[in-house]
């Protein structure tokens, strides 16, 4: 991440006398700049506007544990199936010590479990960009299908939160039957006519778009994320063209016809509930 | 692994087996679909909601006495059918018109045979605005409980989503040259080492080749790959095709479906 590359380099402010007096030293983690309006805002006041530019609405990346807060009643998230955990299937050069990494930063590509939401039982998993780029591996597909099998059996309805750089290549075919194996359980969940509420962040793009991400009941993506199968640059070297503004954007793709609505962040939570409520799940 | 050494120059057996699996003279779906239903075929047009994709062949034909749906993902054998074939590579109509097809076998309890060869789904300015993901994404649903038997076989390659959208079936075969990843080599090579030259190594660790995928359990057979006059090779295919569909016509709707979710559920399982 480059975000901090515009604040001065902490010696050049020492080396200012002037400076030195004026301006109380700032740690540079304080600061962050907005990459769409370029504003510099403190960190507190935009984790405090739920990571959302509070001066052009841009909506930064939130983790796991970030939009289990936004979306989960306080204390109501139970975690299943924590244990389950990424392996070199393939002994695929490299993936050992990128998972060494990933494990560092996040406990899995996605956090799945059983909590309320304004006082409404669901099912709710959320992926992690943390945890190499929400890429699905097979302890992802394994995790959602789980959650899905989950629900179904508990006649619960479920909401899932992407955000995916697609399949994972270090896992092989592994990876991709993991789109088929979480499709027929999205499938079971439907036919047993339970409400699946999809949202959208950015960026939800390949094998995650082609599979659970596009199979919602209802679809809802954040404002201005990626949606996509193929990516912006692999279409750029197939096409040799430049793309149209705007292209594969929540919006782009709602007035495509393949999303319900573009939702802004302090919207999500009452939007979800308004639904689970029009379906007939209630409180308790 | 010698991913900084080894150059494109250099060569590994799982990387003979991708360009065997590319080579411009093998034969096609065109080429599979005559020899196994001859004059019987019917070809059926169009996803009824904006296109023909000429880049899936679908239809109706007889296997022996039995009716069956066939839907091919189609190359093209020379230039011109190649463009006109766009290289194999689907639009989400061709996958609409594929699910169709499947939904039509389904009213008619027919099996489908679906013959997969491309490098994968179309990656263009028209195919993401028609929902490419949702296409994909709604075959992989949908064929997870068709009621009728499902038959995939890879005669060739089998890229990514593009090829899964036709291979949630009863039964996955490969033939022995052929391919099945989630990524190109050229690709991961790009994506991992900055360095598509590097796609024998990609191609070796991807484990990609229909005996790795023997091996994992996600394929239930691998089949002798037929030369153009080989007659005798196409019998025994269309027997086994037809063993297979029988097999699997005796079944209850809920046993062939409960089998092929459970086929697809075990794959990356693991114990809690």
């Amino acid at each position: 991440m480059d975000f901090f590359a515009f604040v001065k380099p902490k010696n050049e402010l020492e080396n200012s006398a002037e400076k030195q007096q004026n301006v109380p030293f700032v740690p540079e983690e304080m600061w962050i700049k907005c990459p769409k309006c370029n504003t510099l805002l403190l960190t507190t006041d935009m984790e405090e506007n739920l990571r959302v530019c509070t001066h052009c609405d841009h909506h930064f990346r939130m983790n796991a544990r970030q939009r289990i807060a936004l979306l989960a009643d306080k204390h109501s998230f139970r975690e299943s199936d924590k244990d389950l955990t990424s392996r070199n299937l393939l002994d695929f050069p490299g993936y050992d010590e990128k998972l060494e990494k990933a494990k560092k930063k996040a406990n899995e590509s996605v956090r799945c479990g059983e909590c309320t939401i304004e006082g409404i039982r669901s099912v709710l998993c959320v992926m992690d960009a943390d945890f190499m780029m929400g890429s699905m591996g097979t302890v992802t597909g394994e995790k959602i299908t789980r959650a899905f099998e989950y629900a179904t059996e508990q006649s619960l309805p479920i909401v899932v939160c992407t955000v995916s750089g697609g399949a994972r290549m270090q896992e092989g075919i592994l990876s991709l039957m993991q789109m088929a194996k979480t499709s027929g359980a999205v499938k079971r969940h439907s036919d047993a006519g339970l409400l699946y509420i999809t949202v959208l962040t950015d960026p939800t793009t390949g094998g995650v778009t082609a599979s659970f991400a596009m199979e919602g009941d209802i679809i809802l993506a954040e404002p201005n994320a990626l949606v996509a199968f193929a990516g912006p640059r692999v279409i750029e070297q197939t096409m040799r063209q430049k793309l149209p503004k705007d292209f594969q954007t929540a919006e782009f793709v709602l007035q495509k016809g393949f999303i319900d609505a573009v939702v802004k962040r302090d919207m999500l939570k009452p939007t979800i509930a308004r639904l689970l409520k029009l379906h007939g799940y209630g409180e308790g | 692994m010698s991913a900084n050494t080894t150059t494109n120059t250099n060569t590994n057996p799982a990387y003979e087996k991708v360009l065997a699996a590319r080579d411009a003279s093998r034969l096609t779906a065109i080429d599979y679909i005559k020899n196994m239903f001859g004059d019987s075929f019917f070809e059926l047009h169009g996803d009824r909601r904006f296109a023909d994709d000429k880049a899936i062949i679908g239809g109706l034909g007889m296997l022996y006495e039995t009716p069956v749906t066939v839907i091919g993902i189609e190359k093209g054998r020379n230039t011109k059918e190649r463009m006109e074939r766009n290289f194999g590579q689907a639009h989400p109509e061709g996958y609409r018109k594929a699910l169709r097809l499947m939904k039509q076998a389904e009213k008619f309890r027919r099996p489908v045979l679906c013959l997969v060869d491309t490098s994968g789904a179309y990656p263009g300015i028209g195919a993401e605005e028609r929902g490419q993901g949702q296409a994909i994404a709604e075959n992989l649903m949908e064929m997870m409980t068709l009621k009728t038997p499902v038959l995939t076989i890879l005669i060739g390659e089998g890229g990514s989503g593009g090829a899964l959208a036709l291979a949630v079936a009863d039964e996955v075969w490969m033939l022995e040259n052929s391919v099945y990843s989630v990524i190109s080599p050229e690709g991961c090579a790009s994506i991992l080492w900055k360095d598509s030259a590097k796609a024998p190594d990609a191609a070796a660790a991807l484990k990609l080749t229909a005996q790795d995928l023997f091996g994992f359990g996600v394929i239930e057979r691998i089949i002798r790959q037929p030369k153009a006059d080989d007659l005798a090779m196409f019998e025994s295919l269309k027997l086994l095709v037809l063993r297979t569909f029988e097999k699997n016509l005796a079944l209850t709707d809920e046993e062939l479906l409960e089998r092929r979710y459970a086929r697809f559920r075990k794959i990356g399982c693991q114990k809690a």
